[in-house]
């Protein structure tokens, strides 16, 4: 990552403040890039399942039922079409409580990738356009949060104030915040050189003014890609939590505590693991192959330093 | 090179000393860190008195420069449920740790190098094209869901490998596999990235215009330039190592730091748990620190333009 910056500065001097990023998004030529299809298709589906939860689940994804405990998915002897995946040792619905799982780590990443990006943007085009002693000090606080092991960080908040969907969502964002910052940091500190904003400065535009109107645009670009692949790092960090005992706490179904209760009943009922399992890795590789199709497209200079 | 040493090493013990205050905030996070550590069914004039016997209050200020004054000493408190200092209760378990995550990294390393060698050597092709598929799904897998499939396979169906615990060789195997898989994957694509920049230097070109044998110029012309980068990626991925150790040393109850400090969560221990953060924290800013001093004679332009 510290080469980040060095690269970013090489990427920006040719950012043009002309095309939005809508535009450049839809100039994408997706078949150009197969990965990317797969990626987006994966994550369309998973969030659409997601979305449709309510509508489409077959069952109460709490509702214990110990008469139908540990079925079996449908093509295994003695399941079928009732419990297509399965039902757990409380005799809960393994694709029902999958796809409601979907929704509340969905839900934590999108958000808490977004408040990072809110809060590591603000402070790196602050470091960045103003420098100075509160630049460097911005820079600091980086270093200093990359230094924890962020997921004992995680634990050990969580643990104190206690697990919720909020705190969990206040967690993340603590660990997401870095990675826009010193992007974003880097980009404006080459792009404040650059004659647009020159031009805007010596025309009495203020700084807010600059930032929001002339630096941000130009930004655009590595904060949606950024944002995606945090987005599946946030996946992976709450299922880890979750699988710990500090995810969102019971009733609300998630993948990680589906993952951690099938854990004793592995020999006996792999199905109750093992889905939860692959749920979470093919949304975080749709994920990431979307964000990787993503940034190669959008700007293949971006490459190396994202 | 002095000046650049003694910059970074001032730069370091800022991040610890930061570390310790944001260790020492930890426990302020719920308001009241009296609550916080008795057991949650004291009586009011239980937890008062803990409140006083700790000192909690006292000015937030008076009570930073007590913790300092401890912290500069290794003194984290005692730990609630063992009864004795935390930090040696950390520090014993640091060696399992580092075992457990040198193992990891050495794993992924060993494998990461030929395989984005031979990627970035077959560009486009088919096989570059699945290894870099096999790579992003390695880094998508939970680590501890693919602990607990291994376990299922290799210990429970087929008997091959122990469950959990730290013994010989074959204790280490799967917990350092469930770790390595994700870095191996990262840096294969980085491997592959840099390698396919490097061949594309002026200095290849000169190498094989010699007439220097391909293998030469791969191995000692690409190979030693791509390797630079990777230096430094270990040594920011190292934090990132760490933490998957603490999951994958709960699924296989390795006896290090991680599961400790899990346990240390569960019951509420909360000296344990603030000296086990600063103690990974400091030990993240320490290999940093190493990574970039080596990194700084490795690559000669570094030292020079910082001075």
């Amino acid at each position: 990552m510290r080469e980040t910056i060095a690269l970013h500065s090489n990427l920006s001097k040719e950012a043009i403040p002309s095309t939005s990023l809508w535009s450049r998004f839809r100039s994408i030529r997706w078949r150009k890039s197969p990965l990317a299809l797969v990626g987006g298709t994966l994550v369309l589906v998973v969030v659409t399942l997601a979305l449709l939860a309510p509508l489409i689940a077959p069952h109460d994804p709490v509702k214990q039922s110990l008469s139908a405990a540990l079925r079996p998915p449908f093509w295994q002897s003695g399941g079928d079409l009732t419990h297509p995946l399965g039902t757990d040792q409380f005799g809960r619905d393994v694709l029902s409580r999958m796809l409601y799982g979907a929704r509340i780590s969905l839900l934590i990443a999108v958000l808490a990738a977004l408040c990072g990006a809110i809060v590591g943007v603000t402070l790196g085009l602050i470091s960045g356009y103003y420098g100075g002693w509160v630049g460097a000090l911005i820079m600091r606080l980086v270093d200093l949060n990359l230094a924890f092991p962020l997921i004992l960080l995680a634990l050990a908040i969580v643990a104190i104030l206690g697990p919720s969907t909020r705190v969990l969502i206040l967690v993340m964002t603590i660990t997401a915040w870095m990675i826009y910052a010193r992007v974003v940091r880097g980009v404006t500190l080459s792009l404040s050189t650059q004659e647009f904003v020159q031009s805007a400065r010596i025309s009495g535009a203020s700084g807010a003014r600059i930032l929001v109107r002339h630096l941000l645009p130009n930004l655009m670009a590595p904060i949606v890609v950024i944002w995606t692949l945090e987005i599946a790092r946030i996946i992976l960090l709450e299922s880890a939590l979750s699988f710990l005992g500090l995810g969102v706490p019971p009733p609300t179904p998630t993948w990680g505590r589906m993952l951690a209760e099938g854990r004793g009943y592995l020999t006996l009922a792999g199905w109750i693991s093992i889905f939860p399992g692959l749920a979470i890795m093919v949304t975080v590789l749709g994920i990431n192959l979307l964000g990787d199709g993503i940034r190669d497209l959008l700007d293949p200079r971006m490459r190396k330093s994202l | 090179m002095a000046s650049y040493i003694i910059r970074r090493l001032v730069t370091s013990i800022f991040v610890v000393v930061g570390v310790s205050a944001v260790v020492f905030c930890l426990t302020f996070l719920s308001g009241d860190p009296a609550v916080l550590m008795m057991p949650p069914n004291s009586t009011a004039e239980e937890i008062r008195a803990f409140r006083e016997q700790q000192g909690y209050d006292d000015p937030i200020l008076v009570q930073y420069a007590r913790y300092m004054q401890r912290a500069v000493q290794g003194d984290f408190g005692d730990s609630i449920i063992h009864g004795q200092a935390a930090l040696p209760l950390i520090v014993n378990r640091l060696p399992a740790t580092l075992e457990l995550t040198v193992a990891s990294m050495i794993l992924a390393i060993c494998l990461a190098i030929p395989l984005g060698v031979f990627s970035a050597l077959r560009r486009g092709t088919i096989f570059d094209l699945g290894g870099m598929l096999v790579a992003l799904i390695g880094q998508s897998v939970p680590s501890f869901w693919l602990a607990i499939m291994m376990i299922y396979l290799f210990s429970v169906t087929w008997g091959l490998l122990p469950t959990s615990g730290r013994g010989g060789l074959t204790h280490l195997i799967l917990p350092a596999i469930a770790i390595a898989v994700g870095l191996m994957a990262l840096l294969t694509r980085l491997v592959r990235s840099t390698m396919l920049e490097v061949l594309g230097e002026d200095y290849i070109r000169t190498a094989r215009a010699k007439g220097i044998r391909e293998m030469l110029v791969v191995s000692r012309h690409a190979l030693r330039n791509a390797l630079i980068p990777l230096v430094t990626v270990i040594g920011l991925q190292f934090g990132y190592i760490l933490g998957s150790a603490v999951v994958v040393e709960t699924v296989f109850t390795w006896p290090g730091v991680g599961l400790f400090t899990i346990q240390a969560i569960t019951n509420r221990d909360y000296p344990v748990v603030q000296a086990s953060v600063f103690v990974l924290a400091t030990a993240v800013v320490m290999i940093n620190l190493i990574v970039d001093l080596v990194y700084g004679f490795l690559d000669p332009r570094i030292r020079v333009g910082t001075n």
